[in-house]
């Protein structure tokens, strides 16, 4: 049995912190979860999935993944009104999608225990933006928990739903990456009984938002932040360490920076820390008192001067004088992330031990003995390593027939999946990309303002996360762009869960497929095709008169990702070798492609045979058919 | 006790994220405080997969530039990309089979010599264990096996506060059936080159 399951308490194990948050849930005994997948919230839903899947006897809790965290937010409202006890899970910015029932779901509460997660990501790993989701719980007036670790992570979602079921109201849980894809040991404690089936007792007054309804609502909601407040002032999460005459104020994974630094600086006794898990409401009080006791204070938080800010209001409310030191206003690193991390407290980019070490010995006059850095000025080069579609990923095969047809002229919004890697060279096939389904949308403003072609590429689990309603407008409107939709049958780049799309007979689920081509036509679309690309020549064929149609036209790009299909559909195709007696040396295949199983060796192309999964894409390409099936 | 603080970085696919894991299960069998952390995400596409181990006191998750005590290196251009996270006396265990990235094959970028990158390691480290760890996971009849050979020249060269019986116990218990015996040869390889 998965040791997640383990029904009794006593052990410890190394868990991933996205492991410990369902180890947490189902200790809470929570009996309905839903979500959309993204890094690095996506192992959440992936385990509940798993668990579900591997022991169908054992598992009491009902889970899907919903089409986007708009519907996965509604759905867990459906059921926590009903009254049970719900987890909803998405990344930051699927908050932003999940924004409009947030904010109203905050009026009208729960009739049980309702925990959401948003796992942010600083110094943005793998997102479009690093938005600081803290401001999420000031906008809707949730209650807001922040643990700096797996352990943590997991005691906190359970309290948020006691709190939850307490006061009948929604509660944030927020991770960073570096909380979510952490591993530490996590000490288990006893499953609770799942309550799996509710009753709705109707109360339209309360859950009907209408005007005259949702005015009381909002003075429910204020009152509930009322008592919020007394919670956080006694919230075991809440704490106070150390002791010294200096004060540091920290949330999250910075907690353990902190914690670190004080003892790397030898400043215990020093320096003491107020530690805020539960980041809001602020316990007000406690932070005046702790404010009151110390001569200076450091805030350590990532993102946005948030806490900084609440903190000179509460001095200044409550006459104190102590100086409060942060963020540097108006600095900004000169170098992005990547290149080296900030000095100073940014409020771009994750902290690091070292950053907040330094910057504490700073704040108050003390030495961080630091070992340092090498002089690497006379360093060789090394060659970027970008993540880049596999070999034989079908992506390439669409990329290369457009990119044929139509050459850098054209203007191609792109989307959110493995195929924006489309963007480097030498495929160069993404210009354009703001969150999820803005390829679909964002294509009828550039038809429309320019005489330039567009072609849009979006994948299919992104079409029906965001893409649907992009494309009614587009037909409704009658904008004029094709849209490729790159049908893998898979959410590829978040870990290959199942969508709408999917053909869940492959992968033995018993949720129900939506083709879709047939919805695409639903939707109004007079010109759609689908092709298997492939077959380049009869796929760059029905691109182009895609392209030529006058209006909206749908290209269904489908072949399923060779990653997904080594699992549910395995093939043997032959790897492929370039014959050097037949080469010219056009360097076509290595030019205009880029896949990974080739590489250069003394001027001559050739083929990787270990990585080469024979999608037989150079071959068609090759000018001089030198690219053949290795013989056996 | 202080922290020691490695660092693993490799190719997606070498199973570096592996290695970490298994680690760290390893230093929580023998007792020890572990912090482990991994980056997935963008960086599976081929891309640079790191991940830390932090065996000790330290309750931060990451390690910062400059403060690795060993970096273990699956690949020689990974082990100068992540240079930075190293200083003079940082133990440096670097695969030396180049596994060149495409920027590479396009003609973007030069693939610096594996003897050259090793050379420069040596020049700016006291202590460099460098091999063809591929080869030897070849010898172990399991070309996947390389995070194992890794693992062996890590136990090997540094000094752990975990007992190689406790390491190959959890090869044992967490890695597929079809592959322990292959893994703990790998595991051996690993250990021998680096001894």
């Amino acid at each position: 049995m998965d040791v997640l399951l383990s029904p009794s308490g006593g052990k410890q194990h190394l868990l991933l912190g996205n492991e410990a948050i369902v180890r947490g849930a189902l200790e809470a005994g929570v009996a309905f979860a839903t979500c959309y997948p993204g890094t690095p919230s996506s192992e959440i839903p992936d385990t509940l999935y798993r668990l579900r899947k591997s022991h169908p006897d054992k598992v009491k809790y009902y889970f899907e993944y919903s089409t986007n965290e708009k519907v996965a937010l509604e759905c867990a409202a459906g059921a926590a009104a009903a009254g049970l006890k719900t987890l909803c899970t998405m990344k930051h910015v699927g908050l932003n999608v999940a924004a409009d029932p947030l904010m109203t779901l905050a009026y009208v509460g729960t009739n049980a225990g309702m925990v959401i997660l948003s796992a942010d990501d600083p110094s943005l790993f793998s997102s479009q933006n690093e938005q600081d989701n803290r401001y999420y719980a000031r906008q809707s007036g949730l209650p807001m928990l922040e643990p700096a670790g797996p352990a943590q992570a997991k005691e906190m979602i359970k309290y948020g739903f006691d709190i939850s079921e307490q006061l009948k109201t929604p509660v944030l849980l927020r991770t960073t990456t570096r909380v979510n894809h952490a591993r530490e040991a996590v000490p288990f404690a006893k499953l609770a009984p799942v309550k799996t089936k509710a009753k709705f007792s109707k109360a339209p007054m309360q859950y009907v938002t209408v005007p005259a309804v949702s005015r009381n609502l909002h003075l429910r909601l204020l009152r509930i932040q009322n008592q919020l407040r007394g919670i956080s002032e006694q919230s075991p999460f809440n704490t106070i360490s150390g002791r010294g005459s200096w004060g540091v104020v920290t949330s999250g994974v910075s907690a353990n920076y902190v914690q670190d630094a004080v003892a790397d600086l030898g400043a215990k006794g020093k320096i003491k820390v107020l530690t805020l898990g539960m980041s809001w409401p602020l316990p007000e009080k406690k932070i005046a008192r702790f404010l009151k006791s110390v001569k200076k204070v450091l805030v350590v938080e990532e993102l946005e001067p948030i806490l900084e800010e609440a903190l000179r209001a509460i001095a200044q409310e409550n006459g104190i004088k102590v100086p409060i030191v942060g963020k540097l206003k108006g600095q900004v690193p000169a170098k992005s992330v990547d290149l080296e991390p900030p000095v100073f407290f940014s409020r771009a980019f994750e902290y690091t031990p070292r950053l907040v070490r330094q910057a504490m010995a700073d704040c108050f006059g003390l030495k961080a003995a630091a070992k340092p850095e090498l002089s690497l000025a006379d360093m060789p080069a090394p060659p970027g390593r970008p993540p880049n579609l596999c070999a034989g990923c079908p992506h390439r095969a669409t990329y290369y027939a457009v990119k044929q047809l139509l050459g850098d002229e054209a203007i191609y919004p792109s989307d959110i999946g493995c195929y924006t890697l489309g963007l480097l060279p030498p495929i160069k096939a993404a210009d354009y990309l703001i969150c999820m389904g803005s390829s679909v949308s964002s294509a009828g403003g550039f038809s429309r303002a320019t005489d330039q072609k567009v072609v849009s590429f979006i994948g299919d689990s992104t079409f029906f996360h965001s893409g649907i309603t992009g494309l009614v407008n587009a037909v409704h409107n009658n904008h004029n762009f094709t849209l490729v939709i790159l049908d893998n049958g898979t959410t590829a780049m978040t870990g290959h869960q199942p969508h709408p799309g999917v053909n869940t007979q492959a992968i033995g689920d018993s949720t129900t497929h939506i083709p879709l081509e047939p919805l695409i036509r639903g939707l109004g679309v007079q010109h759609v095709t689908t092709i298997k690309p492939l077959k380049v020549r009869s796929s760059m064929k029905a691109i182009e008169e895609a392209v030529a149609y006058k209006g909206v036209s749908v290209v269904i790009s489908q072949e399923l990702c060779p990653l997904f299909a080594r699992r549910v559909a395995p093939r043997t195709r032959k790897p492929f070798q370039v014959v050097e007696a037949k080469c010219k040396r056009h360097m076509d295949c290595i030019n205009k492609v880029a896949c990974p199983a080739m590489y250069v060796e003394s001027g001559q192309a050739k083929i990787n045979a270990q990585q080469c999964i024979g999608c037989a894409l150079c071959a068609q390409i090759c000018p001089e058919n030198a690219i053949l099936p290795v013989r056996d | 006790m202080s922290t020691q603080r490695i660092v693993f970085v490799g190719v997606g696919g070498q199973g570096n994220l592996l290695a970490s894991n298994l680690l760290g299960q390893a230093a929580l069998e023998a007792g020890r405080h572990v912090v482990v952390s991994e980056i997935h995400g963008m960086a599976q596409r081929g891309g640079v997969v790191e991940s830390a181990v932090l065996l000790g006191e330290a309750t931060s998750p990451i390690v910062s530039n400059g403060e690795a005590d060993v970096l273990v290196a699956f690949e020689p251009v990974e082990a100068l990309r992540l240079l930075p996270k190293a200083n003079k006396d940082t133990l440096v265990i670097t695969n030396t089979r180049p596994l060149p990235p495409f920027t590479v094959a396009i003609g973007m970028a030069p693939y610096p010599e594996p003897e050259k990158s090793v050379a420069y390691l040596q020049k700016k480290l006291k202590k460099v264990v460098a091999f063809d760890g591929q080869d030897l996971a070849e010898k172990a009849l399991n070309p996947l096996s390389l995070n194992m050979v890794m693992l062996g020249a890590l136990f090997a060269s540094a000094k752990l506060p975990i007992p190689v019986k406790t390491m190959k116990k959890v090869i044992r218990s967490q890695t597929k059936k079809r592959f322990v015996e292959s893994n703990l040869k790998a595991f051996d390889l690993g250990f021998q080159a680096a001894a």
